[in-house]
């Protein structure tokens, strides 16, 4: 067994975005991967509205309203646009609520709406992103975890992506980011954390974090 | 006319390997995983169907249904006991444990049955249609129509429905599907259910065929249709409907043309050939790993 997180401890409160920030292999997935369930702590303890994740089932948890947009995307890749939006709502029984919000993703992200019978995998990077992003909202949940959603992408679509991480909060939904982008993250985020090797640094607003002088200089370029 | 009445009885015998290579061809897909007990499952269902015919004197639909049923069950317990465990073990593991419960299966049919052969009754309808010079047993046609409908079914439920769709998601991507929600555990245990029970129909339409049932019935079908699985790509199930069809005329024309002896060399010869050209078979493809 290796430990890749040690003894962290941090908070997100509603309606928050919420930046993890860190250099690779600081432990950012392996804690995001802890609360949606996909490795088990060997200790610790993640609530959601009071309820403890970590004694419940896995493939439970999006049930709770914590739904994640993984690094890598991961999207289906031979499955169409749409069936992946459908899978991301494959917890839900309100027929209703999914067409209603499959048209809310459609009208976030128009270029799914015209992909929408191609295969995931034929999507280029952006694309592939903004389906993993709205395949997730299609649980529609309370919280979205967002693991590097800027990666690889050519900086016009990284605004871009940014812009509607913004939007998705301002209609509601808490945000937990984890980003190398540290610099875009700590802009829009309304509290950000660092981590390094397993632990938790810095802690503060986004804005004090990106003023700060140690910040600056690891994660900043100067 | 000699020739394409050997086609025909080609696609009858193809048609049985394509519904048990299904199950393989399903388990592997999802469970990253050989099922070496898949054969033996044909064989339990064969012995069920035997008994309630012989001893509950069932009409041919109710015994199919049993053996489905008796099937089905086996092949989920099967998932549940020896491969659950070995869910994070290497899969050299995972393989001599399905080998392990393939002997424990044959062993104890043969404790529970003895092994010498009972004799299958005749249930299907016998006789043959003939159409000019060609005479096509109803046996062989009611073989390929199973098949044919066994594959139609099977396409529409997991292109169509949401459990469908969710055995997709698990075998490109486990980790995704427990995000989406998906109990992943589930779904193996309803692709394994599915694959066990399409080995119950396979056993009664081999068992009309070949009217033998004895504890090791369930090896060289098992083989056979495990290399057409691999001849069509395994993981792809018209990949395994298209294995199991070429296989079977293959077999047949061998037979009828070269040697009977030789017909299964000359068949694993072909599988060879084709690995040798194509290493993923007929319809398989590499999947790329897109980062």
């Amino acid at each position: 067994m290796i430990e890749a997180i040690k003894g962290i401890s941090f908070e997100v409160r509603d309606g928050e975005i919420v930046t993890l920030i860190g250099a690779n292999g600081a432990g950012k997935t392996t804690t995001m991967h802890a609360i949606s369930g996909l490795v088990k702590p060997a200790a610790g303890s993640i609530t959601l509205d009071g309820t403890e994740l970590t004694k419940i089932p896995s493939h439970r948890i999006v049930e709770m309203g914590l739904a994640q947009v993984p690094e890598g995307r991961r999207v289906f890749a031979q499955q169409t646009v749409a069936e992946n939006l459908t899978l991301g709502a494959y917890a839900r029984k309100d027929k209703d609520g999914i067409e209603k919000d499959m048209e809310e993703v459609y009208r976030l992200f128009p270029r799914l709406k015209e992909r929408r019978l191609q295969m995931a995998g034929t999507l280029s990077g952006g694309e592939q992103q903004m389906l993993a992003m709205g395949r997730a909202l299609m649980a529609k949940p309370s919280i979205v975890l967002m693991d590097e959603p800027s990666m690889g992408l050519s900086p016009l679509l990284v605004s871009e992506i940014f812009n509607i991480i913004q939007e998705i909060n301002s209609k509601g939904t808490t945000v937990l980011l984890v980003e190398q982008n540290a610099k875009r993250a700590l802009a829009i985020a309304n509290r950000a954390y660092v981590l390094e090797t397993g632990r938790i640094t810095l802690s503060g607003t986004g804005s004090e974090l990106a003023a700060d002088e140690r910040v600056r200089k690891a994660y900043l370029g100067g | 006319m000699q020739f394409i009445s050997y086609l025909i009885n080609g696609l009858g015998l193809g048609s049985v390997y394509a519904i048990i290579a299904l199950g393989y061809t399903m388990v592997y897909g999802i469970a990253k995983m050989l099922n070496f007990a898949h054969g033996d499952v044909i064989m339990i269902g064969a012995y069920i169907a035997f008994f309630a015919i012989m001893n509950f004197g069932l009409p041919l639909i109710p015994a199919v249904l049993l053996a489905i049923l008796a099937c089905t069950v086996l092949g989920v317990v099967i998932e549940r006991l020896a491969y659950k465990p070995l869910r994070q073990a290497p899969s050299l593991a995972v393989l001599i444990t399905a080998i392990g419960v393939s002997y424990f299966l044959q062993n104890g049919a043969q404790l529970l049955w003895s092994s010498s052969t009972k004799v299958f009754p005749a249930v299907l309808p016998s006789g043959s249609l003939q159409i000019g010079d060609l005479s096509v047993s109803w046996l062989t046609l009611i073989t390929i129509i199973v098949c044919v409908l066994v594959m139609a079914v099977l396409t529409l439920f997991i292109s169509r429905t949401k459990t469908g769709r969710a055995m997709r998601a698990c075998s490109e991507d486990k980790g995704a599907a427990t995000l989406m929600g998906i109990n992943v555990n589930f779904i193996i245990s309803v692709t394994f259910a599915i694959g066990s029970g399409l080995a119950a129909i396979a056993s009664v339409l081999l068992c009309s065929t070949y009217p033998s049932v004895y504890p090791t019935l369930g090896s060289m079908p098992g083989i056979k249709a495990f290399t057409a699985a691999v001849f069509g790509g395994i993981g792809s199930i018209p990949g395994a409907f298209l294995g199991g069809l070429l296989l079977g005329i293959i077999e047949i024309l061998a037979k009828a043309y070269i040697s009977t002896q030789l017909s299964d060399a000359i068949v694993f010869a072909v599988l060879i050939i084709v690995l040798l050209i194509k290493p993923t078979g007929l319809l398989g493809r590499k999947l790329s790993e897109k980062v």
